[in-house]
């Protein structure tokens, strides 16, 4: 356990060096501010549920950026040390193979946590600066939205983990890592609705929706932020959908844990079997 | 003294390619052995399996008691490694990246810090490694393979990089090490540079070793003929070579010049003969063969085979 801190803390120096945190923290602020601001203009300020429009729009630029930034930290985590010939250092250490996986992941998850929860604390912050008064639902919902969010990115890292365990190169694993998000953030969404159009509901039921669903982690955060909290979803245009779910926020929860605990598990494994 | 590294009938296959083939050996405690090579000898492949990073095709590990490849990590806490192409992350500083693997071996920081001043870095500790030239980085590998006085040394290459003066005082303190009881292992591609500092020469070559044991077994074993060179005085050349004719392999060289190549039995004869009272010599010397002419011998001697 301690070696697991030892090398998390490791991570959190050296992505505070590299300036990650800063960056990602800056990127997250930067957008949910503005956000917050241009985004409250269309509802014509009923100042009330302000925070709820917030989510609404956060978590979808969640779904877009959380991704690629968890992918861009994690895919070079393994493949790259090997390729940098760190890592052959490392394992002459009193060390396990999944401590360092662990550790990076702790240490990862940290740094992207940090980032969202400032980044989008900014947000909350400054709608409270400007007055808004903002009721108990909203905040859980915000609370809910934020946790969900450093999920998110834990599912990608360890994503990303699994790519860098798998594959050769780094050029490889830059490559894979792209393709993954393209896939579950944009293609996967594009295809099922495509599909559901064409099909009209003869083939693709409510319960195979559901588990398609399922599938990709991405529209598993969807469905959680904003069928969740009843006033997110009369802002997002889905209290229709929140109504028919079948998929409740705990299944939903438990389905985006098992989406970062398999991927880190299956990495471990690659990890231990890959030889140096 | 029981062997601190045990390697028995060891077997590394790479796919088709075996990098180590059917190696025995063991090394004590107290003792520097070189492991020489060509590039791609499997000298490396050695290390990593004595480091339990990959695994035996055939055969066993022992280091310190324990199978490396195990997972038990209690033996690696007396291990120092300096790989070959030694790399940092480049974006800590010397301080921090030693606080890093003193960590993880245990150690306090202090006596860490201890040992970058031991090894010249200790202006730059606080400076970026990404700054640092090979020299100042290879100084930092081997201070972090230093920590926690490990009981065996694995030194892959360890002074490519460094100026004369630093390799003098990296030998001092592996020396040092090893005085205290230590097993040192040490990888090179020249013997030239062992020379009276590794008690024993482990040579490998395409996985096979070709050789082992001190400098003088090898030399004995090798049977490569010492080199006499004579200053002969002015002479008819005609009564030099009446003179040399019981001496098999000799040759001109330059005017007054002759060298005898001499087989390690007829070589005190030879001298006798050579420090005779009519002997024509002006001045004599006696060239042992060199480490590169043994390493070259022994290479040729399992090509042949």
């Amino acid at each position: 356990m301690r070696n697991v801190l030892i090398v998390a803390l490791k991570e959190i120096q050296e992505a505070l060096r590299n300036r990650w945190v800063l960056a990602t923290t800056l990127l997250l602020a930067a957008l949910a501010l503005s956000l917050t601001f241009l985004g409250s203009t269309p509802t014509g300020h009923v100042g009330v549920r302000a925070l709820d429009v917030v989510i609404v729009s956060l978590s979808s630029l969640t779904i877009f950026l959380l991704p690629l930034i968890a992918l861009l930290i994690s895919h070079d985590a393994i493949v790259g040390e090997m390729e940098r010939g760190t890592m052959l250092l490392l394992l002459s250490y009193p060390i396990a193979r999944w401590q360092v996986l662990l550790g990076k992941f702790a240490g990862h998850l940290m740094v992207l946590a940090f980032a969202t929860l400032l980044g989008y604390g900014a947000a909350a912050g400054a709608l409270v600066a400007t007055g808004a008064t903002i009721d108990a639902e909203s905040w859980a919902a915000f609370a809910a939205m934020i946790g969900s969010s450093i999920l998110l990115g834990a599912v990608f890292i360890a994503v990303g983990y699994l790519v860098s365990a798998l594959v050769g190169s780094r050029g490889a694993a830059a490559g894979a890592a792209i393709g993954i998000w393209l896939l579950f953030v944009l293609i996967y969404d594009m295809a099922l609705l495509g599909f559901l159009v064409v099909d009209q509901g003869r083939v693709l039921s409510g319960g195979l929706l559901n588990t398609l669903l399922l599938l990709n982690p991405a529209d598993i955060y969807r469905l959680f932020n904003l069928t969740g909290f009843a006033n997110v979803s009369a802002f997002s245009g889905m209290a229709g959908v929140a109504q028919s779910a079948q998929l409740g926020p705990s299944l939903l929860l438990a389905a985006l844990i098992a989406w970062a605990l398999v991927p880190l598990g299956l990495a471990a494994v690659a990890f231990s079997r890959r030889e140096l | 003294m029981t062997a601190t590294v045990d390697i028995r009938n060891l077997v590394k296959r790479f796919g088709a390619v075996a990098a180590v083939k059917d190696v025995s050996f063991t090394l004590p405690p107290g003792e520097t052995v070189a492991l020489v090579g060509h590039n791609g000898a499997g000298k490396t492949t050695l290390m990593k399996l004595m480091l339990g990073l990959i695994h035996p095709s055939e055969g066993t590990v022992q280091v310190l008691g324990e199978n490396p490849a195990a997972g038990d990590f209690a033996a690696r806490r007396h291990l120092g490694y300096l790989p070959e192409s030694i790399s940092f992350n480049t974006g800590l500083t010397g301080r921090e990246t030693i606080a890093f693997y003193a960590r993880l071996k245990r150690q306090p920081i202090a006596l860490a810090l201890a040992l970058i001043e031991r090894v010249g870095l200790g202006h730059a500790v606080d400076r970026r490694v990404g700054t640092y030239s090979k020299g100042m980085r290879q100084r930092l590998g081997l201070a972090q393979a230093l920590l926690g006085r490990p009981r065996v040394l694995l030194l892959d290459e360890p002074t490519t990089g460094l100026d004369p003066a630093l390799r003098q005082s990296f030998y001092d303190i592996v020396e040092e090490l090893r005085a205290d009881g230590a097993t040192i292992l040490l990888s090179s591609h020249a013997l030239t540079e062992l020379e009276e500092r590794a008690g024993r020469v482990i040579i490998m070559n395409r996985g096979v070793k070709v050789a082992d044991g001190t400098l003088d077994e090898l030399r004995r074993i090798a049977q490569l003929p010492t080199r006499i060179r004579l200053r002969v005085a002015e002479q008819l050349p005609d009564a030099l070579e009446n003179w040399l004719a019981p001496i098999a392999n000799w040759r001109r060289i330059n005017g007054h010049g002759v060298e005898i190549d001499a087989a390690p039995a007829d070589k005190i004869a030879i001298l006798r003969h050579a420090t005779g009272p009519e002997a024509p010599v002006d001045d004599l010397e006696v060239v042992p063969p060199t480490l590169d002419e043994l390493y070259a011998h022994f290479l040729r001697s399992q090509e042949q085979a």
